[in-house]
């Protein structure tokens, strides 16, 4: 039993007369690569809405690090270390490349107003600290070339590595990766692979919504599967495969009995 | 004499006046999600189009009855209206509908302006009397003393705002209308052109800012480049207040703010020991438009605003 | 300089030039235009003053992205916060005071600039903590009933108390006094004659000498890559770990800042105050010179400060004679063609510029794209 880093039990989610998630709970260790999968609709953007603040549970209880914190205030969260991407990437589309991972180090830094406007010597020093960093992490992804350039004139793989770029520039206990694959070629998959298995290596724990199967099997060590927002299977991503329940709610019943073929 | 009833009274009146130009702001909202800032000021054109109107037949025609002037000037102010507010909405208006919510806002209160300015350029800037039309003579109504010019405000608004109600809700205009303020693009496909519902929005809310500005006129006696603004402004609070986008809440939200506001003139003063007087009065809809914005920005009758993704 | 113009920032030596001329042509200038009459250079100075305010007010707008209506209102409580200290109101009005200070409220420039900045800074954050969480259209009509609120309390706020002379005005305000220079009287300097209204043009221009660098530092800093982060997704921002509210609140306070040093300056300026000059209109015409000049980009604000300022002196100059000359007599006001001009002139920047007269020049765009969009923008709330 590892360290663990980040524990969310029992959470519920109700809109209206939906309910998006019921008891739906992870526990994930340090360093370790999980991931959330389950067919479209089933709550996992939901779930990581409510683990970064974005959504008020109806129930929960949230843990990162040893200490329990509350999902009310999203900039708390990145605060406190977790800290996230978007399904349908949001950069800061008129900012440059370099200047979006700037932002992500405002959490870090604390820079004044007084400071900016005065010109003080701690002011400048944190501006070459964080300029320097924000290199440091595009060199990291790999665009270092774009750093000058708007984000929105980047293409889509290279937006969406900015994008953890920035998310890493926070300093994060937990990087949260909302479907960090979507759109991209095989190639770039390859890429984007290499990438999640360094920041791993690097010691950062991930989490992470993916629908690319060959993906979630070659780079998570455990998976937890919602469908309609509740969870069917918990475990490594081998075993959940062949579950049962796992394939009939991708595949629908009719297919239960290929539990013991092979996947590629 | 019953000051509360009184005061009620005036409420009522004052109520229906800003119900009848709220029902404008609520009605583009809903559809657009656009404050259409220059609505008070269309408003003051139409009234100033009647007045002229008015003082023209009364000079050629000067033993005609009252009403019947009343009602010519109702008959070129809300065509006046409704053509201004058609040309805003294609000029200023239509070429921003996809830019950044600041765009429009500006052109707006850019459009208001010039409309004031247009007006003083052809009314100039004094205070114009508006000639009493109706009968002065005041009738009491329990305990309470009424005009007729009061009467005639208070029943025409609940003739209008009935038949709006049924227009919205019985007639295949009114279901286009609705179909367009939840989904524009969803029902262009079901065959309604949204355009055209946008400029027939437009050109009802210009029609009751009309009859709004007319009466507005008549009751006050008198009618200036800007006089639109206050109104405006007030009847913005009461599309709020009552929930924007949503019809029967613009309706409420007016009556609400009348009574409010004129029980709140008529009672100030011994709240406060004097320091606060009836001069204080359009603080109050400034403050409540605060409060609702600030606390619940749903309004009474609107829905709870969703949360985001 | 070579802030405004970014061609500059390569050569030194151009940069240094081309500041030394702008500095050499603003030193000279009033007493070029002062040849045709003391009121081209008032112009002149006023132009400095609304430079300050279109400056503050684009924080609030052009940084930070909140469309504020009201921000007249700060500008009215420095004003006043001077007048009262500085003229003889309270201590006509209020035995206390006459006792306490039996020469008179004469407070000095050095104590008041300060106090009004501060106050106007508290004001900022009272009217701003309320609304920060609205979003652009209900943001503006609140600010603007919260302006319009503050205007009629100062038009009322003489009876049954006697706090500001009601619509009346404040008169007789103190003129400022530097290191006993007295800006209210002609001066002489190296034997040059130098009137009253120089010396006020000459401590605006450097006020906003000051102002633009203040911005310019600001823009640059890890705070105004927050307040551009809020602009363009709030939601990405907050998940940043930006604290909306708080950034949101500085950019409220320090754009009310302005506001309030101008205000003192104009009531010192002008020697009366009256709640006529803080107008919903007056909030408009400031919010007209960030957007057409370009909104949140400095050099593009000064521009239209400057132009919208003078423009409308350079328009009663002509129109009125030209009028005269045609028609015998002015049928279009002055004042009205103003207004008309700038409302017309909103619509159309809208439309055709939105981005203003000078804008922000465009980052670099990736060479392999087309320069198109591909983000996808997240739906404006």
């Amino acid at each position: 039993m590892g360290d663990v880093i980040l524990k969310i039990t029992g959470v519920n989610k109700r809109f209206g007369g939906l309910q998006a998630l019921s008891d739906v709970g992870i526990e994930i260790e340090r360093g370790q690569i999980y991931g959330l999968i389950g067919p479209n609709g089933a709550g996992k953007t939901t779930f990581f809405n409510v683990i970064t603040g974005l959504y008020t549970p109806d129930s929960g209880t949230f843990e990162l690090d040893g200490k329990s914190y509350a999902p009310t205030d999203v900039h708390k969260v990145a605060e406190a270390g977790i800290a996230r991407t978007f399904q349908n990437i949001r950069l800061f589309p008129d900012m440059t490349a370099l200047e979006n991972v700037m932002v992500g180090r405002h959490v870090r830094t604390k820079a004044t107003a007084l400071g900016a406007v005065l010109r003080t010597r701690a002011t400048r020093e944190e501006e070459a600290g964080i300029r320097k960093r924000a290199l440091e992490l595009l060199d990291y992804v790999g665009i270092t070339r774009y750093a000058n350039f708007q984000a929105r004139t980047l293409a889509y793989g290279d937006q969406r590595r900015l994008e953890i770029a920035r998310a890493l520039a926070t300093d994060p206990k937990v990087l949260a990766l909302d479907e960090p694959a979507a759109g991209m070629n095989a190639t770039e998959k390859v890429a984007l692979r290499e990438l999640l298995s360094n920041i791993s290596k690097d010691g950062i724990t991930i989490l992470l919504i993916e629908h690319d199967v060959k993906l979630v099997l070659g780079l998570c060590d455990r998976v937890t599967v919602l469908d309609y927002g509740k969870m069917i299977a918990q475990g490594e991503p081998g075993d959940v495969q062949r579950s049962p329940a796992v394939i009939e709610a991708y595949l629908g019943g009719a297919h239960k009995n290929v539990a013991t073929k092979e996947h590629a | 004499m019953d000051t509360f009833i009184q005061q009620l009274l005036n409420g009522l009146v004052l109520g229906s006046l800003y119900s009848l130009i709220a029902l404008g702001y609520t009605m583009v909202y809903g559809i657009l999600n656009l404050i259409n800032f220059a609505h008070g000021d269309v408003l003051m054109i139409g009234t100033l189009t009647a007045l002229s109107t008015i003082l023209l037949l009364q000079s050629m025609f000067p033993e005609a009855p009252g009403w019947l002037l009343l009602l010519a000037g109702l008959a070129t102010a809300i065509p006046t209206c409704i053509i201004v507010s058609l040309v805003i909405e294609r000029v200023a208006y239509r070429p921003l509908r996809n830019a950044p919510r600041l765009a429009p806002l500006i052109t707006a209160i850019g459009v208001s302006i010039v409309l004031q300015t247009v007006a003083m350029l052809i009314w100039g800037r004094n205070y114009l009397v508006f000639p009493q039309l109706l009968p002065a003579a005041p009738l009491e109504v329990g305990g309470a003393i009424v005009t007729v010019t009061k009467v005639v405000v208070v029943a025409l608004s609940a003739i209008i705002m009935i038949g709006l109600m049924l227009l919205v809700n019985r007639t295949k205009l009114g279901r286009a209308m609705r179909a367009t303020a939840e989904n524009p693009r969803v029902a262009g496909l079901m065959g309604v052109n949204p355009d055209s519902v946008i400029m027939i929005t437009f050109a009802i809310g210009a029609a009751l800012a009309a009859v709004a500005g007319v009466m507005i006129a008549t009751t006050y006696s008198v009618a200036h480049f800007y006089m639109g603004f206050i109104p405006g402004l007030k009847a913005f609070t009461a599309a709020v207040l009552g929930g924007i986008g949503n019809v029967p809440g613009a309706m409420v939200g007016g009556i609400l703010l009348g009574v409010i506001e004129a029980l709140g003139a008529g009672y100030i003063g011994e709240f406060t020991g004097g320091v606060f007087g009836s001069n204080y009065q359009d603080v109050f809809a400034f403050i409540v438009l605060c409060a609702v914005l600030i606390f619940r920005p749903s309004g009474l009758l609107g829905e709870r605003v969703a949360e985001r993704a | 300089m070579s802030a405004f113009f970014p061609q500059l920032r390569n050569n030194k030596k151009a940069a240094w030039l081309a500041t030394f001329a702008v500095a050499a042509v603003l030193v000279a200038l009033p007493f070029v235009v002062g040849l045709t009459g003391n009121a081209g250079v008032r112009a002149l100075a006023f132009a400095a003053l609304y430079v300050m305010l279109a400056l503050g007010l684009n924080i609030v707008v052009g940084f930070a992205g909140l469309l504020d209506l009201g921000y007249v209102a700060f500008y009215a409580v420095g004003a006043y916060m001077y007048a009262l200290l500085a003229s003889p109101h309270l201590a006509s009005n209020f035995p206390i005071i006459a006792q306490t200070f039996p020469n008179g409220l004469h407070a000095s420039v050095w104590l008041v600039v300060p106090l009004g900045a501060t106050l106007a800074a508290f004001f900022g954050v009272i009217l701003g903590a309320p609304v920060l969480k609205l979003r652009g259209d209900y943001l503006a009509i609140v600010t603007l009933g919260f302006g319009e609120i503050i205007r009629i309390f100062i038009n009322n706020l003489n009876a049954p108390i006697n706090f500001t002379n009601g619509p009346q005005g404040i008169t007789l305000i103190d003129p400022v006094k530097i290191a006993g220079i007295d800006f209210g009287r002609p001066q002489h300097f190296f034997g040059l004659p130098v009137p009253s209204v120089y010396m006020y043009y000459f401590l605006f221009v450097l006020l906003a000498v000051i102002a633009i660098v203040v911005c310019l530092r600001l823009q640059d800093s890890r705070l105004g890559r927050a307040w551009m982060a809020i602009r363009e997704d709030d939601i990405a921002a907050k998940a940043m770990g930006i604290n909306i509210r708080n950034v949101k609140l500085l950019a409220f306070s320090l754009g009310a800042t302005f506001g309030g040093v101008s205000g003192a300056m104009f009531a010192a300026f002008q020697g009366f105050v009256s709640p006529e000059s803080f107008s919903l209109v007056e909030s408009i015409i400031i919010l007209a010179m960030v957007v057409l000049g370009g909104i949140g980009h400095i050099p593009g604000v000064v521009l239209g400060a400057v132009l919208l300022s003078l423009f409308p002196e350079i328009l009663r100059h002509t129109v009125v004679p030209v009028q005269n000359q045609l028609f015998g007599h002015v049928i279009v006001d002055a004042e009205v063609l103003r207004m008309l001009l700038y409302g017309l002139a909103m619509v159309v920047i809208m439309l055709y510029r939105p981005k203003g007269l000078w804008p922000a020049p465009e980052h670099g765009i990736a060479p392999h794209s087309d320069g198109k969009a591909d983000v996808v923008k997240p739906q404006v709330a």
